[in-house]
């Protein structure tokens, strides 16, 4: 009996002393969290769901021009901008946050060349497939990545129907302080959310209006007075797989 | 009931050493190449923006798939009241945590961020079938782990039944959710039905029963107990019916994809394709991992326990097989963003206009997948080795279940 209560004894000191231990691992972690979490108080010019932001590309006018590409590489220093440690990925492993799909009409004979971008979407697979929320949706439509929050799990890729998602495979150097680009995540279009916070366009759309074609209307499709909304009203226009019901928020003519 | 003895496998033969020795070093291989891809990023594994989802993932699936599954023996003794499963209860629930455990380690340490799981157990996305399924694997640990503790202990014996059968409700549900991880995604051709969730029930039932009498083989062979060839016949033949029934499922699943405009390209591709894919398809699964065990099994030899193992082997090389054609076949075909019967796509730069994406796994990401089996099956061994899961004898006279009803 003695015999007994002295082993329960030293298992209950043993356990004491991992629970301790455990308490001073976690305590840091804690301390962390509370400092990650000090800095989320709402901005003064918080995002409503007033706006809806979105996009009418015209596909017949875009021709072989890649301004966008181009533009949107630059300003997020992606794989085009060289801003990857050794870039090291293969081609098939590196980011495009926007490219062209050459199509020709099977029956028409008809040739398109459609840049393909998020299409941020009003129910968008990606955010509803997220398991910590890191895919996510601001009010006003525009579908991003917390990458403080992604775990690179990468069903969001799994997810989406337009392919617009890239995973980044390799070390990133000289980020942007706009996008916190990072190793194991994954990453798409947002609309340069940094710009339109800021009442500027998409780098995609300015290069298009400068060095491209003009193919490009961005704006806020719940203003009716805003150009896109009026261009949508006068032209018909295609949503990318309109059967999925996702209603896109960006347009196109000509498809 | 309580005529079955359990004892500790003894565990200090040079056999036994050496099992832990192979499966200790595979477990460090898996973590040097965890280790590896992780330092240099995910560039240096066959996976790309195509392919997102590689064999580590399939390993991992395999894994989770048979754990839910392995569980059955246990299940099949409380739930159904079959006496001659419940000796098998403890070990099958042991395998079940064990195969779960392996397959998760596999699936975090391929994650982009592993270091932020603490954000995937903290952050929940409700919507996300994902997030469902980190629920429902730790659910599974905890009911398991109870459901054991009444198997192994008197005191809280009058649980068993209660938790036997929520740890079976739980496991079906745990697999609907491995399922729908790609029965929800509605983009994806390949995917995108609700048949993928009772599919990989069904198929479940049939690795982790493969499994299981691979395990419980090795088990008492290797330690010299004695295993009757009642409860061995009983669960062969139940084998051969999962095995069959799997292959129903799938075949229901192309045939009614066949049927649709839709999904033709795809099923074109998986079933008479030239890539890899289709010769897993017909080889690895439908023949070598169905028709062949199905042959062996109700054949005359199939009472031998040569034939129990290898027909055991085939059912596991099959359902790798259907999982690799699952995973990463159901990518490989470019997303049809637009009409591909009006539109054809000529060319991009992000791979829409090939026929379809090859996929080359690397040594890294394979040794990654052993190593989570490795580790699964350390786990059992540890187990069995610490604690009583194993019955002394499952001798005929033991495991009779007349004598044991009484």
């Amino acid at each position: 009996m003695t015999e007994t209560s002295k082993t329960d004894n030293s298992r209950r000191k043993f356990i004491t002393a991992g629970a301790a231990f455990a308490g001073l691992g976690l305590a840091p972690g804690v301390h962390l969290i509370q400092t990650a979490q000090a800095d989320t108080s709402p901005s003064p010019k918080a995002v409503t769901s007033d706006k809806r932001w979105g996009m009418l590309i015209d596909a017949n006018k875009c021709g072989d021009c890649t301004a966008c590409i181009t533009a949107c590489n630059k300003e997020f220093g992606l794989e085009g901008g060289q801003s990857s440690e050794g870039n090291k990925a293969r081609d098939t492993q590196k980011t495009q946050y926007i490219r062209k799909v050459e199509l020709l009409n099977k029956q028409t004979g008809h040739k398109l060349s459609l840049p393909i971008l998020c299409q941020h979407c009003e129910s968008p697979p990606c955010v509803d497939v997220c398991p910590t929320g890191a895919s996510m949706k601001r009010a006003d439509g525009i579908a991003k990545v917390d990458m403080h929050l992604c775990i690179g799990c990468r069903y969001c890729m799994m997810a989406c129907p337009y392919k617009a998602r890239s995973f980044v495979h390799e070390k990133i150097v000289d980020q942007k302080p706009y996008a916190p680009r990072g190793m194991g995540t994954v990453e798409s279009c947002n609309l340069c959310v940094h710009r339109v916070d800021e009442g500027r366009q998409p780098a995609c759309v300015e290069a298009c209006n400068k060095e491209g074609n003009k193919a490009m209307v961005f704006g806020d499709l719940k203003d009716e007075n805003s150009a896109v909304s009026k261009q949508l009203k006068k032209h018909s226009s295609a949503q990318l797989r309109a059967d999925l019901g996702l209603n896109t928020g960006i347009r196109y003519r000509g498809i | 009931m309580s005529k079955i003895q359990y004892s500790e496998i003894e565990g200090n033969s040079k056999g036994f050493y050496l099992v832990l020795l192979v499966l200790g070093g595979l477990v460090g291989l898996g973590a040097l190449a965890a280790f590896y891809m992780e330092h240099n990023g995910h560039w240096v594994t066959g996976m790309d923006n195509q392919i997102a989802w590689g064999l580590p993932h399939v390993f991992a699936i395999f894994l989770i798939v048979a754990a839910s599954g392995a569980l059955n023996v246990a299940s099949i003794g409380t739930v159904f009241n079959k006496y001659l499963y419940k000796p098998l209860g403890r070990l099958s629930g042991l395998l079940a945590i064990a195969l779960l455990a392996g397959g998760l380690v596999i699936l975090v340490l391929d994650l982009g961020r592993p270091d932020r799981l603490i954000v995937a157990m903290t952050q929940y996305n409700l919507t996300s079938i994902f997030a469902w399924n980190i629920l429902l694997y730790n659910g599974f640990f905890a009911l398991v782990a109870v459901y054991l503790w009444t198997m192994m202990d008197r005191s809280v014996g009058k649980y068993y039944k209660s938790a036997g059968i929520a740890a079976f409700v739980w496991r079906l549900i745990l697999t609907t959710g491995t399922g729908s991880i790609f029965g929800f995604l509605v983009a994806r051709p390949g995917y995108d039905a609700a048949i993928l969730a009772p599919t990989f029930i069904i198929l479940s039932f049939s690795i982790g029963l493969a499994i299981f009498l691979l395990v419980t083989l090795a088990f008492y062979q290797g330690t010299n107990r004695e295993l009757g060839d009642a409860v061995l016949l009983r669960m062969k033949n139940l084998l051969g019916v999962f095995v069959a029934a799997t292959l129903y499922f799938v075949a229901v699943f192309h045939v009614t994809n066949l049927y649709a405009a839709e999904h033709r390209e795809v099923e074109k591709f998986i079933l008479a394709g030239d890539s890899i894919h289709t010769k897993l398809f017909w080889i690895g699964f439908v023949i070598v991992g169905s028709l062949l065990p199905l042959l062996f099994l109700y054949s005359k030899a199939g009472k031998s326990r040569t034939m129990i193992i290898l027909s055991s082997l085939l059912v596991i090389v099959g359902a790798f097989s259907l999982l690799y054609v699952v995973v990463i076949g159901g990518q490989a075909k470019p997303l049809e963003i637009v009409n591909p019967n009006e539109w054809k796509v000529v060319s991009s730069s992000f791979g829409d206009a090939v026929d379809y994406h090859r996929y080359n796994p690397t040594l890294a990401e394979f040794l990654l997948g052993v190593g989570g089996i490795a580790m699964a099956l350390l786990i059992v061994v540890f187990g069995c080795k610490v604690l009583r899961f194993l019955p002394v004898s499952l001798a005929d006279k033991v495991v009779d279940p007349h004598a044991a009803s009484k």
